[in-house]
């Protein structure tokens, strides 16, 4: 028994050994380094995930491949969702191995983590994946940016949308971390600005494979809609268990308050129809976002949701600034992309604002119905363009202190 | 008297019910854990990637070979069986004479391996799996409404749970299982053909964690990271039950699956580590685990 234990202690301790960061594959002598750091195998993988280096890659292509007459770099590591990870990676990169500008940081409590290094240490990170609105808000730092959404954002799109539409009474099944909290506070304060009411919430760990037990007190509370406070494989699995235990059939509403292309092709038309979300890009606006879209496709095989074609917009916007600068200092380089409107293939007129915030237009979206669908990765159709002025918090409201 | 902690006594049975399906999933797969582990002694870790696998089959049958739920339920149990002949052949039956610890090294490799090749090719938010037809829809048990799958899911893992002790523990075969781990040669001396037995033992435990994954498949996403989320809470039902103890594990894996829905309702950020709490007290009261029998 004593060697079994010894063994099964050993077990753990392999299984913790397996979490360790897996080293970031970098070379030190190029001049422009741009790290994409992200959930690579776990819960968000494929909401942003290697598919994430990938537009990274057409960003650096598209500009082309050079800067200051130097190669443009890109690395990559995955945090594993874990903030002590992300932040020893952050300083290495920055400290150790000369990368100017950490871009992508899906899950908030790494962004944050991130975000907090990067303003000690004097860098930029533009984050994309992470949704968290306070980090242009409290944790704002003036060589910080936040890209394509926030959960401010998100509960204007999809909270203001379905309590407009009749949806006035809310319950959320929220993930218990730094970005669930953020959603469901900033989709609250929407929902009862719009008249509604929020009768509870119930908080669930990262990663739950079994949902019934939350959705069964969402069901007991009687709530007109489901706030659905969390991302990536939780989301799908909600929905999918939501469907089994009649809740859509029995008058509920669903909102998947942080649902992306990723998690429709995931669930399915069968599983995801009628969901409502809000996305920052959506590839049938117009021709830019569908060529964008198309050698997307080419490359990877699957369509990008807004964390992707984001990841894609803030390493351009970040190359164009060092072009435009002549040097990688990173104030200078930062008051230039805040000076700068954002006009690429995927974003129109965006702006950014002092504290970081890049603001520009969402899109309120639902799922096909498996009859409505053309063929493959058909899933949208666009409901509403929400202006950006309207979707991401002032400069004032925001809680950031940067003029 | 729940009305005072502000749950209503419907909300608690639901909860009960429902603690009963998660532990359904696992006293299926802890039991096959036990029986490996008892009759072979190896720490099989590749358990949840088998179990993965399982669900995977699922979706293959029907997307590439258009086999049913039901064709499901019975060609991907044989298949994974087919699959632990092969490792067990080829790999495993190597390290019987040595540590446990090179199993369990073993194992975890391969469980690596599957889950990396599978996130590879099917990325990590997974692949959609209907339940069949005949079993969709909600159950309205006055208290609760109970999807119609789950209830079959309770059903099922009962039937499996309760065959495969009454095999192991009431049976001749089951003896003669029995006999050749407590003393293979002697055995083998009686003409026990002991190597097969344990081929037969280890394919055995392969094709319950297959069919487990068959049953997840229409519940969860069938996706590269719905065994290692749940082989980690298999192995604490395990150690509580009392390592290789086949009943242990059957007992345990209900009450802990029924344990944790309880805590999902009163405090739900809890629910993760309730498991791990119940593991740590029993190790420190009850080292050989609750129906162990230690050395």
């Amino acid at each position: 028994m004593k060697k079994l234990m010894a063994s099964l202690s050993l077990s753990v301790c392999t299984l913790a050994l397996s979490y360790l960061p897996t080293s970031a594959q970098t070379v030190s002598t190029t001049p422009v380094k741009i790290g994409v750091l992200n959930d690579q195998s776990g819960v968000y993988a494929d909401y942003g995930g290697k598919w994430s280096v990938e537009a990274a890659r057409m960003a650096v292509e598209d500009f082309g491949g050079e800067v200051l007459g130097k190669k443009i770099e890109i690395v990559f590591a995955d945090h594993q969702n874990k903030a002590d990870i992300g932040s020893n990676i952050a300083r290495q990169w920055y400290d150790v191995d000369g990368v100017d500008m950490i871009t992508e940081l899906t899950n908030s409590g790494v962004a944050l983590a991130v975000h907090d290094i990067s303003k000690q240490k004097k860098k930029i990170d533009m984050v994309v994946g992470g949704a968290s609105s306070r980090l242009t808000g409290d944790a704002c730092h003036s060589t910080g940016f936040h890209w394509t959404y926030d959960t401010r954002a998100l509960g204007v799109g999809t909270g203001g949308a379905l309590t407009k539409a009749g949806g006035t009474s809310w319950y959320f099944l929220t993930a218990d971390y730094a970005f669930g909290y953020a959603l469901e506070k900033d989709t609250s304060a929407i929902v009862t600005s719009n008249g509604g009411k929020v009768l509870g919430a119930v908080k669930h760990p990262l990663n739950s494979a079994d949902f019934s037990s939350f959705l069964l007190q969402a069901q007991a509370s009687k709530a007109k809609v489901i706030g659905l406070a969390n991302a990536g494989l939780d989301t799908t699995n909600a929905i999918k268990q939501a469907a089994e235990f009649g809740i859509v059939a029995g008058g509920q509403k669903l909102a998947g308050l942080l649902f992306t292309l990723s998690e429709a092709h995931g669930l399915g038309l069968q599983a995801a129809q009628g969901v409502v979300a809000t996305e920052g890009y959506y590839s049938d606006v117009n021709a830019d976002t569908r060529a964008f879209a198309d050698r997307f496709f080419k490359r990877t095989n699957r369509m990008p949701n807004m964390v992707q074609a984001g990841t894609y917009s803030s390493v351009l916007a970040y190359l164009k600034a060092v072009k435009a600068v002549g040097s990688k200092d990173a104030d200078a380089v930062a008051a230039k992309i805040r000076s700068e409107p954002v006009n690429d293939l995927t974003v129109k007129g965006g702006k950014v604002l002092a504290n970081g915030r890049m603001v520009h237009d969402m899109y309120l979206l639902e799922v096909k119905k498996p009859s409505e669908s053309k063929g493959a990765w058909d899933y949208y159709k666009l409901l509403a363009t929400i202006p950006g002025e309207e979707a991401f918090f002032k400069l004032e409201e925001s809680g950031c202190n940067l003029k | 008297m729940f009305e005072a902690l502000g749950i209503s006594p419907y909300q608690l049975y639901g909860q009960l019910v429902l603690g009963l399906i998660n532990g359904s999933f696992y006293a299926l797969l802890s039991l096959g854990l036990a029986v490996i582990f008892g009759l072979l002694n190896v720490i099989n870790f590749a358990h949840g990637a088998l179990y993965m696998l399982g669900a995977f089959g699922a979706y293959f049958a029907l997307t590439l070979f258009g086999i049913n739920y039901w064709g499901a339920l019975i060609l991907v149990p044989i298949g994974m069986a087919l699959i632990g002949v092969f490792i067990e052949r080829t790999m495993l039956k190597r390290l019987y004479q040595l540590d446990h610890l090179y199993g369990l090294l073993l194992t975890f490799g391969l469980a690596l391996i599957l889950e990396g090749a599978f996130r590879h090719y099917y990325g990590s938010s997974g692949m959609p799996y209907a339940a069949p037809k005949e079993l969709q829809g909600p159950l309205n048990l006055g208290f609760m409404v109970l999807p119609l799958y789950r209830a079959w899911v309770i059903i099922v893992s009962l039937v499996l749970c309760f065959s495969t002790w009454f095999l192991i523990e009431r049976t001749r075969l089951g003896a003669v299982l029995r006999a050749s781990t407590e003393n293979p040669i002697l055995a083998q001396a009686f003409g026990i053909n002991v190597p097969l037995l344990l081929t037969l033992t280890y394919a055995g435990g392969v094709a319950l964690a297959g069919i487990a994954g068959v049953l997840a498949a229409p519940i969860y996403q069938v996706n590269p990271a719905m065994g290692s989320n749940l082989i980690i809470v298999i192995f604490a039902v395990v150690v509580v039950g009392g390592m290789g103890s086949i009943l242990g594990a059957i007992v345990t894996g209900y009450a802990l699956g029924i344990l944790e829905g309880l805590t999902k309702v009163f405090y739900p950020p809890a629910s993760a580590i309730v498991i791990f709490a119940v593991m740590a007290i029993v190790l420190l009261v009850r080292p050989a685990g609750l129906f162990g029998r230690g050395e």
